[in-house]
């Protein structure tokens, strides 16, 4: 008796250690997006946004007053749509064939393809930059395009051939059955059906070029992106609206996440799963 | 006769393996035709050929009397009901069923027109807004039926539409299955592991077995007169006995078994002559169970009553087991384990089979080949 009452208040006692450690964890990892969010409601006092002086809602009201800051975040975003697109489309066509045929060397795509992921960043950026220099190539908008959609076509193809890695083939089997040319197979039953998948590679793609910093660095020549833009803009002026873009960002990716969970949820359902 | 599919020497490999070899026969029109055998056998992959997502490596498939062989399955007037029905299942109903007319571009009125008509004799007409995860198993079955059905082909295939049933659901289809044939008198081929399936609904089955059909006949035929030891081990249950010919008389032969019991059986079609070797094949129904008398010694090792009849085991000399089945309210013998009787049968109510090696000498040669194939490439699709 006495045994399992000990056991039962041990138990409880290490449930709420864990409790505070997971809080803590989690805390770890938000805290800094929280401070974020909140300075984007400060009314600093001088040109940095660094210490908490009193709510406002100036920079909110005002988010496009610094036109660098601007066409900065204007550059980041065309480059992520441009990247975006080229890589989901290469990495989904990548997936796809991974999934769908064995071929000699299809394990030896599998390896090439981690290995953007797991090599440096550093490296990656300082040895695109040495073959655009070799090959006399101007960076700038172009090559900062390139090394995106170099890192970007790993994770599109990693994350959509995780997700259709349960599709059942005999669909399209069963479509082709059904007098569905090639063509009509893939629009009509193959794409519905992966899509979510798709849509949920092509943002995760979106936000890691919004983000990247280092390679951008070495092979943005003289352009400057948001991230390159808050790094350099330290030195001089940190205004609140670098959080109040920061955070809008934040807010749109939050609402994409979710309707893209539900929309997945629903092709679940229909898939019977 | 009027055959819709014609298999001229089929052959099937993957890489060494032999999935099926020569399949030559013909399908008539209107024929619930079925393709049985253990997983394995070939049935699958020969379903697959027709359809047109495998290739035959020789031969000829012809469909209608047009060579089909290397037409893709797009331009192929056949269906197919999937294993596990395949359905869209981000379509509904009624788009799953008109998906094969819109392929064909039929307009809309006349698509609309036949899927009601499909879906009204697979009794699915109040389900067609619904997805097929909102349906049962047994209405996702019926809605790829109609989904094929819609398209008047030429021949419906069944690849085990079945399996993934329950029991009594397994049965109602089964009846289900054959109403809906009759109704809309297209060619079924069926592939099916479960010989009764097979037994109930078909006018003649295939039986294959590593590659090779070892009979076509009726249910009945391939019952009362497998052509070969597989055929009768696999269909129903089978006493078999080694057995020589030693004797002919007119159309009897009279053959030894152990303890040179001598019993006749009618004379085969294999060429069975004084000296050949065989195996006596007796199904239990068809043995007599007396306490003693002319026939094959045998001692009781269990019985069991299951209604109206009694299953008996019995052993015979040299140790080999048979049952035999005998009226439960008939007159018989005291049943004693362990006790010796004696079983006779009718030379009609028993078969000789030619031993293996009586099969074409190809065979012969194949059969090690494909075994070590089994080994080497285990998990090439058959």
């Amino acid at each position: 008796m006495s045994g399992e009452r000990t056991g039962a208040v041990g138990a409880r006692w290490t449930g709420r250690v864990l409790d505070l450690w997971a809080g803590l964890v989690l805390l770890y990892l938000f805290l800094p997006i929280f401070v974020i969010i909140a300075y984007s409601f400060n009314k600093p006092e001088g040109r940095f946004n660094f210490v908490w002086k009193a709510f406002s809602l100036d920079a909110w009201r005002d988010p496009f007053l610094f036109p660098a800051l601007v066409d900065a975040m204007k550059l980041s975003l065309q480059v992520a749509a441009v990247s975006t697109t080229v890589a989901t489309l290469f990495g989904a066509l990548i997936a796809l064939a991974l999934c769908r045929y064995t071929w000699k060397g299809s394990g030896t795509i599998g390896l090439l393809l981690v290995l953007p992921l797991t090599t440096p960043e550093v490296v990656l950026g300082s040895s695109l930059l040495s073959l655009f220099l070799s090959a006399n190539y101007a960076t700038g908008f172009s090559t900062i395009v390139i090394a995106h959609i170099m890192f970007s076509v790993s994770y599109v193809a990693l994350t959509v051939k995780a997700r259709i890695k349960g599709f059942d083939w005999t669909l399209e089997e069963a479509a082709m059955d059904l007098y569905a040319t090639p063509w009509r197979v893939v629009t009509k039953v193959t794409l519905p059906l992966i899509a979510p998948g798709i849509a949920a590679a092509a943002m995760l793609s979106f936000a890691l070029s919004l983000d990247d910093f280092v390679i951008t660095l070495f092979n943005a020549g003289s352009r400057v992106t948001y991230p390159l833009y808050v790094y350099g803009a330290r030195r001089a002026a940190f205004p609140p609206q670098i959080n109040v873009l920061a955070t809008a960002i934040l807010a749109g990716s939050l609402v994409l996440l979710g309707l893209t969970v539900l929309w997945q949820n629903r092709t679940l359902k229909q898939a019977g799963d | 006769m009027d055959s819709v599919i014609t298999l001229d020497h089929v052959s099937k490999r993957f890489g060494a393996y032999v999935a099926v070899h020569e399949a030559h026969f013909d399908i008539q029109r209107g024929e619930f035709f079925s393709m049985l055998g253990p997983s394995g056998c070939g049935k699958t992959t020969t379903l697959r050929m027709i359809a047109g997502f495998e290739q035959p490596s020789g031969g000829r498939i012809l469909l209608e009397g047009q060579d089909v062989s290397r037409v893709p399955p797009y331009q192929r007037n056949v269906n197919t009901v999937f294993q596990h029905y395949a359905l869209f299942p981000h379509m509904s109903v009624r788009d799953n069923v008109a998906f094969g007319p819109r392929s064909k571009k039929a307009p809309e009125a006349e698509v609309a027109k036949r899927v009601d008509e499909l879906l009204s004799v697979t009794r699915l007409t109040q389900f067609a807004a619904r997805k097929p995860a909102q349906l049962s198993g047994g209405q996702q079955q019926r809605v790829a039926l109609a989904r094929a059905l819609v398209n008047y082909p030429s021949a419906l295939l069944l690849d085990e539409p079945l399996g993934a049933l329950d029991l009594k659901l397994r049965q109602a289809m089964q009846i289900e299955l054959k109403r809906i044939q009759r109704e809309v008198g297209i060619t079924f081929i069926y592939v099916t592991h479960d010989q009764e399936e097979a037994l109930t609904m078909s006018d003649r089955i295939a039986v294959m077995n590593e590659g090779l059909v070892e009979q076509i006949g009726s249910p009945e035929d391939i019952y009362h007169s497998p052509a070969r030891v597989f055929v009768a081990n696999f269909i129903g249950v089978a006493n078999l006995l080694p057995a020589t010919v030693v004797g002919e008389m007119e159309n009897r032969l009279v053959v030894s078994l152990e303890g040179d019991v001598r019993m006749e059986t009618a004379n085969p079609a294999w060429g069975a002559k004084p000296g050949s070797k065989g195996t006596m094949m007796i199904r239990p129904e068809s043995l007599y169970f007396r306490e003693s008398g002319k026939g094959l010694p045998v001692r009781l090792t269990a019985a069991a009553f299951s209604g109206p009849a009694i299953r008996l085991v019995l052993t015979t000399g040299s140790g080999i087991e048979m049952i035999a089945h005998v009226p439960s309210d008939g007159p018989r013998p005291v049943l004693e384990p362990g006790r010796s009787y004696v079983v006779s049968w009718d030379p009609e109510g028993a078969r000789l089979l030619p031993p293996k090696s009586a099969r074409s000498p190809l065979d012969m040669n194949l059969r090690p080949t494909l075994e070590l194939a089994q080994q080497f490439y285990p998990n090439s699709v058959v």
